[in-house]
């Protein structure tokens, strides 16, 4: 039996116990908003107007984050989009533009070309694509361990020591920016090369960018220039309609844009 | 070469990172776990509802759903890239996704499944431990096997009729609890892919109503099936005069034809139900036509027209409804009926997995797949056809050894 004295320490004991880890939390500042209340909130700005599809961002990108050269996939990539006078829209995107757009011709996969005579364009442009590190990401929700999860900066990230390989987050994201690692065999994305913006630098794919389509910022430094943009002038993001809150915004965006 | 891109062929405006991530293991996963939610769910109309004609099917279809258990999670392992990490699901699960769940459903789900057959075998476990013990100088495997037994009885001898009638009620209620439990487990199988708001073909609030009547369809098939596999070997056995069990032939073939046609026709309301479900989806969609249609529609009508409807809804469940329907119900048509159900089942979770796949979420281009058939790799041997045949095949080899110590036929008569 045991006495009122033995159990009130032992009570005390255990509620000190636990009060130790929930102490932790409060003294790391654990959830993203109170990371925001610091003023952090990594966002992108894409110029599409500026963008000339020369792919040089996709190469950068390809050797900075270790993502094999040839394998077809990759954290980031261009697409071109030529329509034609009698309303058709053409797209691609060949070897994710690491090599620009050297052809003309349209890329339709399986080996197949399209040719599209100048005279029959209306009009045509390139879009840069890169994870949209969304406030609200699918891929968070469905992992079922835990392994990909949102800074508090708002980045997405992936935990490759952790993460067992079932796709889930693939096939959750809408943008389809998600794929295997050829080499680790987990999933990976694009985190706007945290290892760099994490140290004061910018991402690869920003540095490369001979004309200033790409730009990072903070969403919640009303000085930085990004913001600035995305305050005064008019801007889009991607698919808003599947309510994922993207953080990548652009300048240009054409409706034809998928 | 990057996962998926050996047996994907992509075509028009895809994006780079597109490939078909889910192939065939993800399909083989829906359907082994259907099987055993339907199987389940035909043993507990006798142990729950008291329908008596289904009282022969009920304890072989309980052991079936066992066996098919311990198969149900093979696919994901084959399918993960981490098999091995496969473990952290349960050290971490993340609630918020779907699949997380899956660790503890499946295990509440085994636990029922395992103490319903406990309750239902208790005395057989009793009659048979206690003849080992008698037996004088017993061999090694009698000691194994005595052992195994005097174990399974977790140490509860009393078989007096009193306690017996209170193992029935808790078959009883464990059948009971195990329905919904059974549905869940499934249901929340179709949950994963219905819930995943960037595929516009599996996102629908019917999936997991679709993934449960599919299921039962499948696990009544799979039943009737290897029951009448069972009854004929039966069959063969005494007509070679080697007479095992007491029944005679006429009165095994009897017993045989009677038990198909009472189990065909929830089949059938099964199957009914299933199609209804299905077409009603595909309707509604074609009517409201939202953004994802055009490419859907392409998807459904033309490139995947003869998957879908002549292979799923043609051959799997137009013929075996008539098969069944039609009056005299021999068991040659049952046996062809039950397969074709079986094929189309499998079809369906065909149509959904790579399906689902078979456009780009750009709207704008299409993915084909091609099934790995003479792998050249370990990937794609268990990502190809033979992968998905060791699944089916490894239930079936699970419930020969399971059968052993669970008989579901002859000697297990002073069973309930």
């Amino acid at each position: 039996m045991i006495s009122r004295r033995k159990f009130l320490k032992y009570s005390l004991i255990g509620a000190a116990g636990m009060a130790v880890p929930a102490g932790m939390t409060i003294v790391q500042g654990g959830t993203p908003e109170e990371a925001r209340n610091k003023g952090l909130r990594w966002v992108f700005l894409v110029d599409t107007h500026k963008c000339v599809g020369c792919g040089l961002c996709v190469k950068a990108c390809k050797q900075e984050n270790e993502i094999p050269y040839d394998a077809n996939v990759s954290r980031t990539w261009v697409e071109r989009y030529v329509l034609t006078k009698d309303g058709e829209i053409h797209a691609d995107s060949p070897k994710a533009a690491r090599d620009g757009f050297i052809s003309p011709d349209i890329d339709e996969g399986h080996g197949h070309k399209k040719v599209i005579k100048p005279e029959d364009i209306s009009k045509a442009f390139f879009v840069p694509k890169l994870c949209n590190q969304c406030e609200n990401p699918p891929c968070v929700q469905v992992c079922p361990v835990g392994a990909t999860y949102q800074a508090k900066d708002g980045v997405v990230l992936v935990d490759r020591t952790w993460c067992i390989g079932c796709g889930y987050c693939i096939m959750a994201c809408p943008y389809g920016v998600r794929f295997f690692h050829p080499v680790y065999h987990t999933a990976e994305k694009c985190n706007f090369c945290y290892h760099r913006i994490s140290a004061g630098m910018k991402p690869a794919c920003v540095e490369a960018c001979p004309f200033g389509a790409r730009r990072i910022g903070n969403i919640l430094d009303p000085n930085d220039p990004v913001t600035q943009v995305i305050e005064n002038d008019r801007v889009a993001v991607l698919k808003e309609e599947y309510g994922t809150k993207p953080q990548v915004y652009y300048i240009g965006l054409s409706k034809e844009v998928k | 070469m990057v996962h998926g891109e050996i047996w994907t062929i992509k075509e028009l405006f895809t994006y780079p990172n597109e490939y078909i991530y889910w192939s065939v293991q993800i399909v083989m996963y829906p359907f082994m776990t259907g099987l055993v939610a339907g199987a389940f769910v035909l043993s507990s109309l006798y142990h729950v509802f008291g329908i008596k004609e289904l009282k022969d099917i009920a304890r072989f279809a309980l052991v079936f759903s066992f066996a098919l258990l311990f198969a149900a999670p093979m696919p994901i392992v084959l399918h993960l890239q981490w098999p091995f990490r496969g473990i952290n699901v349960m050290m971490t699960p993340h609630f918020t996704s779907a699949i997380a769940a899956f660790g503890i459903v499946f295990f509440t789900y085994g636990a029922i499944v395992a103490s319903e057959l406990w309750f239902l075998y208790r005395k057989h476990f009793v009659v048979k431990a206690l003849a080992l013990r008698e037996m004088q100088d017993k061999t090694m495997p009698q000691w194994a096997e005595y052992l195994l037994y005097c174990t399974l009885t977790l140490g509860s001898y009393d078989v007096s009729e009193e306690s017996i009638h209170r193992d029935e009620k808790a078959i009883k209620v464990l059948a009971g609890v195990g329905i919904p439990v059974a549905c869940f487990l499934h249901g929340y199988a179709g949950f994963i892919f219905g819930s995943v708001k960037a595929n516009a073909l599996w996102m629908t609030p019917l999936m997991p109503v679709i993934f449960i009547m599919s299921a039962v369809v499948s696990g009544i098939a799979l039943c009737m099936l290897t029951y009448i596999l069972v009854m004929e070997y039966r069959k063969y056995m005494i007509k070679r005069a080697r007479k095992p069990w007491q029944m005679s032939l006429e009165e095994v073939k009897g017993a045989e034809l009677h038990v198909v046609k009472m189990t065909s026709k929830y089949l059938v309301l099964f199957l009914v139900l299933a199609i209804t479900l299905e077409l009603l989806d595909l309707i509604f969609r074609g009517y409201t036509a939202v953004k994802s249609w055009d490419v859907l529609r392409s998807v459904i009508y033309d490139r995947d027209f003869y998957d879908i409807f002549i292979m799923q809804y043609g051959i799997g469940n137009l013929i075996p409804l008539l098969l069944f329907l039609l009056p005299g119900l021999t068991i040659r048509r049952t046996v062809l009926g039950v397969l074709l159900v079986l094929f189309g089942v499998f079809m369906m979770r065909w149509n959904v997995v790579i399906g689902g796949q078979a456009f780009s979420l750009t709207f704008a281009g299409f993915m084909h797949y091609h099934l790995p058939i003479v792998p050249h790799d370990w990937e794609t041997f268990k990502e190809g056809l033979g992968g998905a045949l060791s699944i089916f095949v490894m239930p079936f080899v699970l419930f020969y050894f399971i059968s052993k110590v669970f008989p579901v036929f002859g000697e297990a008569k002073q069973g309930h």
